[in-house]
């Protein structure tokens, strides 16, 4: 590992599984799951995700002395707000049809309870580098899952990956389409992104049962 | 008045904040265990709401849009201050919250005391911004439409909270599986309880209104694809 202690890399490592900030902290749901019907949109959500709470743990993490803890929420408003204005206004000129398709949610980011949570929970107490490892620890791993969302609904609902036909073409009756396969159109609407989540949450607390609600 | 009528039915059952775009989970999800304070933030949420978007749809039409600077002098018409619509949101949002925070604790202690610790937690919903970038990017025309809006998307948050609360309260008694039990079932129910909403849909404007609609929608962005396509060739050239 050499450049990371232990202890560091656990902060990586840490909230990609056991404390997951979407299937455990239950954190930063809001923004996610309305994005995910397509693997391409996902992979840039999180990457805008992991670039504001990367930066943002570390500006906050450097100011957490002078803060006064009276205005630190506003504070926080602020710092989230002017980094999502840069990755809209990058995502605006060099991604427009993505930005598009992202719409408001881009703008979610800033009421992401995963950055105020990780902001509120870790930055305010901890120095500069180990808040910047947490902070992209915990956005790796809400890219994790909206990958694994991204993945599930754009194969099932529209046969692509990243926009590329991985299945067949559906209407030619290529591949799996040959054999009577259909793609299934419900993936597509918001409400299965909810179920794919509850059952990524199955799977992960049946594998680790410590992790059970009582 | 019938498109208050048609806004205020749209924004609670077929644009529903939590089930159609799933704005506030985090709170609908952490304060969803039991009615009562449900009923409590869903509230707040109604009342927060009601305030912020109307005022941000001032800032918006007055301080952000392109143009929206006219009103100094025909020199600022060209101003285009729109990229700084998520701070001055934000901005108003929080200090709103705050203001209501300290006057809802003069006037009303005991509103306050039910309201409470929620007060503070709504800065940070999703659903509060997401109410005023959503009028922002449908373009809602007038003042009394953005209050109606800020009123019925708060109250549509308000159903979804209240029923999935009641639906908790209710499946403590079922015997759950045990990797689902809490937040697993919470997430499938919601989503069920989404896929009985889309049925919503298809009730307000019927089968004929979507075909004009959609041909229009088309229009516009070829409109502005081709405004795209003149300034980049104006800027080739």
């Amino acid at each position: 590992m050499g450049l990371l202690s232990k202890k560091d890399a656990k902060l990586i490592t840490d909230p990609l599984a056991d404390n997951n900030p979407i299937t455990i902290q239950v954190l930063g749901i809001c923004s996610a799951l309305a994005i995910t019907a397509e693997l391409k949109a996902s992979l840039v959500m999180g990457i805008a995700v992991l670039f504001v709470l990367g930066i943002g743990n570390v500006v906050i993490s450097l100011m957490r002395n002078i803060i006064p803890s009276k205005i630190r929420i506003i504070v926080q408003l602020i710092v989230v707000a002017s980094l999502v204005i840069i990755v809209d206004q990058v995502l605006k000129a060099y991604a427009y049809e993505l930005s598009k398709t992202l719409s408001v949610f881009v703008g979610l980011i800033i009421t992401n309870c995963i950055i105020m949570g990780r902001f509120e929970a870790f930055a305010l107490g901890n120095g500069p580098w180990k808040a910047f490892l947490d902070g992209i620890g915990n956005a790796l791993g809400y890219a994790l899952i909206l990958l694994v969302v991204g993945f599930f609904r754009e194969l099932l609902g529209s046969g692509t990956l990243f926009g590329i036909p991985v299945l067949g073409d559906p209407i030619e009756k290529t591949g799996l389409y040959s054999i009577g396969y259909e793609n299934n159109g419900f993936m597509l609407m918001p409400p299965m992104a909810l179920i794919i989540v509850g059952l990524i949450i199955w799977v992960q607390r049946s594998r680790n049962t410590t992790l059970i609600e009582d | 008045m019938i498109e208050h009528i048609e806004l205020f039915f749209k924004s609670i059952f077929i644009d529903n904040m939590v089930f159609a775009v799933f704005l506030g989970m985090c709170s609908y999800l952490a304060v969803s265990k039991k009615v009562a304070t449900a009923v409590g933030l869903g509230a707040a949420v109604i009342f927060v709401l009601a305030i912020t978007v109307p005022l941000n749809w001032l800032l918006d039409q007055y301080l952000l849009q392109p143009g929206a600077l006219q009103w100094l002098g025909p020199e600022f018409k060209e101003y285009d201050l729109s990229f700084l619509s998520f701070i001055m949101f934000i901005a108003t949002i929080a200090t709103m919250v705050q203001l209501v925070e300290i006057v809802v604790e003069k006037f009303s202690p005991s509103l306050y005391n039910s309201l409470g610790i929620f007060l503070p937690l709504i800065a940070v919903n999703c659903a509060i911004l997401g109410g005023s970038l959503f009028m922002q990017s449908r373009e809602i025309e007038t003042l009394g439409l953005a209050v109606n809006y800020g009123i019925s998307s708060g109250i549509g948050w308000f159903l979804a909270i209240l029923a999935i609360a009641s639906i908790r309260e209710k499946i403590r008694y079922s015997n759950v599986p045990g990797p689902l039990r809490g937040l697993g079932i919470t997430f499938i129910v919601t989503g069920l309880m989404g896929i009985g909403f889309l049925s919503f849909g298809g009730m307000l404007t019927g089968g004929d209104e979507e075909v004009k609609e959609a041909p229009q929608e088309v229009l516009v962005e070829a409109v502005e694809l081709k405004k795209e396509i003149q300034n980049q060739t104006k800027i080739v050239n």
